[in-house]
């Protein structure tokens, strides 16, 4: 899976969570959290579609990697990378 | 023969429209079955039946906004149905409150009279005539449910308020929140809890658990809170006339803010006897269809008490007003690492503010202290909640 996928992925699952954002203008750097009044019950409920829809289990030491899009992008791809024991995925 | 009436689903309600119906006339229902969905100042609701039986006939049509009591549905009652003790206690709706119904949509017909034309005072009619408002949408709160003239004008005003669902929502919580005020002597106590014991559980129970079944740490204090109630049973209780008798089961009302603004309340049904995974399973589907604006009418009229916690917004204490008819409320604050001496030794240590705001009609600063107090207790032996 793409890093572009993984975003997508990541946008459309926040996208439930706070379905009257506007997700696609989020800024990638910024706190979930805050931007959309995300709190423990929604981040939970974001971790479980996570690994519903991939199978990468966040632990709750790695909550802060996972709080802004670029962030879970990037870790997820990490993750997902291990799983497959292929390395980095492909795309930017 | 029984009546389906459009249920009191919380104090503040005075009427509600019906959205659509779920099941048809000739329909079988079993109780519990979700019938009707009905739109109220906290959004649509799905209303269950408390009886088993045939729908004999439908009587309200979508669209119309009907006050609380009116009769919605005639259920041809199976024979033996009778209800238990614990099942009346939930079946009959609360009695309509004094306050008058908002007038039906312009788009929907008129719903039909419960009564046999209203009785009004001289001055309320001509109040009526002044203010122009239609009698017949009225609830009259004077003797044998004569309207007076100040029904009428609680109608007019009712009528002139803003419809959009978030200023209805916050209309409906001015209504029980003053009424809270100007009625329950409220009483504030707070305690300072160091839940460090509850996090390192958690930490080491979710360790262990699958990532739908990880538990928050606001299911613990849900179950200390609902636990504790049974130690101090007075503050479970909802005020009935000029009494409150102690609730046989403990409903917790978690509040839930809703990310269109305002907030509702939804019962937690026997907290106390929950399994924490299952009450965690249970919060998470409540908060879940709470903002999805799926509760069940249940939920909303059931509560005994009522928890907020508004830790997450970062506030580290929180002094919370009564929901009545209930007699206590209970608020948590910021989970936060603060200094703390223990043993005589200065640590940062996780603390959360837990304060309670009670009704002194009902019980006193003594009572109520021995309750924050049992929930600090529990919260220090997490693996038994």
């Amino acid at each position: 899976m793409s890093k572009d996928e993984i975003r997508a992925l990541v946008l459309r699952e926040l996208q439930r969570i706070a379905p009257e954002a506007d997700i696609e203008r989020l800024d990638p750097d910024s706190d979930v959290r805050d931007e959309l009044d995300i709190d423990s019950m929604d981040l939970l409920r974001f971790v479980t579609a996570l690994n519903a829809e991939l199978g990468v289990s966040v632990p709750e030491s790695d909550y802060r990697r996972i709080v802004t899009v670029r962030g879970c992008t990037e870790y997820l791809a990490e993750k997902l990378g291990q799983l497959a024991g292929a390395g980095p995925c492909a795309g930017r | 023969m029984a009546e389906f009436l459009m249920p009191s689903l919380g104090a503040d309600m005075e009427a509600g429209t019906l959205v659509k119906w779920r099941r048809a006339a000739g329909d079988r229902v079993e109780r519990d079955d979700v019938i009707a969905e009905v739109e109220t100042e906290k959004g649509i609701v799905e209303v269950e039946v408390f009886s088993s039986g045939i729908i004999e006939r439908l009587l309200v049509e979508p669209g119309q906004r009907v006050p609380v009591g009116t009769p919605m549905a005639i259920l041809r009652e199976e024979r033996g149905a009778a209800t238990s003790p614990a099942e009346a206690a939930r079946t009959p709706p609360s009695p309509p409150p004094a306050a008058a119904a908002a007038p039906a949509a312009p788009a929907a017909a008129p719903p039909p009279s419960p009564v046999q034309g209203p009785r009004v005072s001289p001055r309320g009619r001509r109040r009526a005539q002044e203010l122009g408002v239609d009698l017949a949408q009225v609830h009259g709160s004077g003797p044998d449910s004569v309207i007076e003239a100040a029904d009428v004008e609680r109608a007019a005003t009712a009528a002139a308020a803003p419809k959009d669902a978030a200023a209805r929502m916050r209309r409906a919580i001015a209504a029980a929140m003053a009424r809270s005020k100007r009625e329950a002597p409220h009483f504030y106590l707070g305690t300072t809890i160091d839940v460090g014991a509850a996090l390192t559980w958690i930490e080491r129970e979710n360790a262990a658990r699958s990532v739908t079944a990880r538990i928050l740490p606001t299911a613990l204090l849900l179950k200390a809170a609902a636990l504790s109630l049974r130690e101090v049973p007075e503050l479970n209780a909802r005020w009935e006339g000029d009494e409150a008798p102690p609730s046989p089961r403990i409903h917790l009302g978690v509040a839930v803010s809703l990310r269109g603004g305002g907030l509702v309340a939804p019962a937690l049904h026997d907290a106390d006897r929950m399994p924490l995974g299952d009450l965690m399973a249970a919060l998470k589907d409540l908060v879940q269809r709470a903002r999805a604006g799926t509760l069940r009418s249940s939920e909303m009229s059931d509560p005994t008490i009522t928890v907020t916690s508004l830790g997450e917004r970062g506030v580290e204490t929180v002094f919370p007003v009564i929901f009545p008819p209930q007699v206590a409320i209970v608020g948590f604050g910021k989970i936060a690492e603060r200094p703390w001496v223990t043993g005589g030794h200065l640590a940062p240590r996780p603390l959360v503010n837990a304060t309670l705001a009670a009704d002194h009609r009902v019980t006193d600063g003594h009572r109520a202290a021995a309750y924050l107090t049992s929930i600090d207790a529990l919260l220090q032996r997490p693996e038994e909640l």
